[in-house]
């Protein structure tokens, strides 16, 4: 299969990403979004390292693995928070900052 | 179409329906499973482009980390779920944007001059760690100050303050 291909893949990882983000109502439903997201990028950085023999694009994608994680922890705690202060779990029912 | 272009084929099919199903399933946990899914289509890319210790990073922290603590969170905020509801909104310009910006992409990248095929060989563990600790050294560093303000920043978040449940 040709590098072509593969770059067609992970374009269309990350509109689905990009879809998912802008119909999903679940807070949660957002996150899995954007861990597609990352992992469309993610694979771009790991082909690109093989097809231009770059070493450090693989150490991107550590980077790009451990901010995931990151964003991961920091999202779940807001969601978590927001089902206390806003009493939904609904993103586009969380209208708390609304004068 | 060559013998090594099957195991690619299979595991991209893989990752594109599991993709598909993270996105419209209307029940959460199920597509989190299949972001599992993706995950795992994902990692075997990995290791068909040759990066195989990115491969079992892959699986220890997405598979093994983020997606049990997705999973945690789904079902901590289960009660706040209501059924009826539908799981999405703006089903058909979301779609449209997306189908969009995927052609914009495919366009642009389409008509670039790439290889004809995907170079073999894999990586040595040894330059990963060189670059890791040499050229990027501060990267490296900044991630493991990040690592510190989100576990600090996550307790305070979510921590009940004084007086509240």
């Amino acid at each position: 299969m040709a590098v072509r291909t593969l770059v067609l893949l992970a374009e269309a990882l990350f509109c689905l990403g990009v879809y998912g983000l802008l119909t999903r109502r679940h807070a949660v439903g957002l996150l899995l979004s954007i861990e597609l997201i990352l992992n469309a990028a993610a694979l771009n950085f790991v082909l690109f390292s093989r097809v231009f023999d770059q070493v450090a694009a693989q150490a991107f994608t550590l980077f790009i693995i451990a901010l995931a994680a990151c964003e991961a922890v920091v999202g779940l705690a807001i969601i978590i928070r927001l089902t206390r202060t806003a009493q939904t779990i609904y993103a586009d029912e969380a209208t708390v900052l609304k004068g | 179409m060559n013998t090594a272009a099957v195991p690619l084929a299979i595991l991209s099919a893989l990752v594109l329906v599991g993709a598909l199903w993270v996105v419209t399933l209307h029940n959460l946990f199920r597509a989190a499973l299949s972001l599992g899914l993706v995950f795992l289509g994902i990692a075997g890319l990995f290791i068909c482009l040759g990066a195989e210790f990115l491969a079992l990073v892959q699986l220890l922290i997405y598979v093994g980390a983020i997606l049990v603590l997705i999973i945690f969170a789904i079902m901590l905020t289960n009660s706040w779920q209501r059924e009826t509801l539908p799981a999405s909104r703006q089903r058909l310009p979301a779609a449209l944007a997306a189908l969009a910006l995927f052609a914009l992409l495919a366009r642009a990248t389409w008509v670039l001059a790439w290889p004809a095929q995907i170079p073999g060989g894999a990586t040595r563990l040894k330059d990963l760690g060189l670059v890791l600790v040499k050229t990027l050294v501060l990267p490296f560093e900044v991630i493991s100050l990040i690592f510190v303000v989100v576990v600090v920043g996550a307790i305070a978040v979510a921590a009940p303050r004084k007086g509240q449940s």
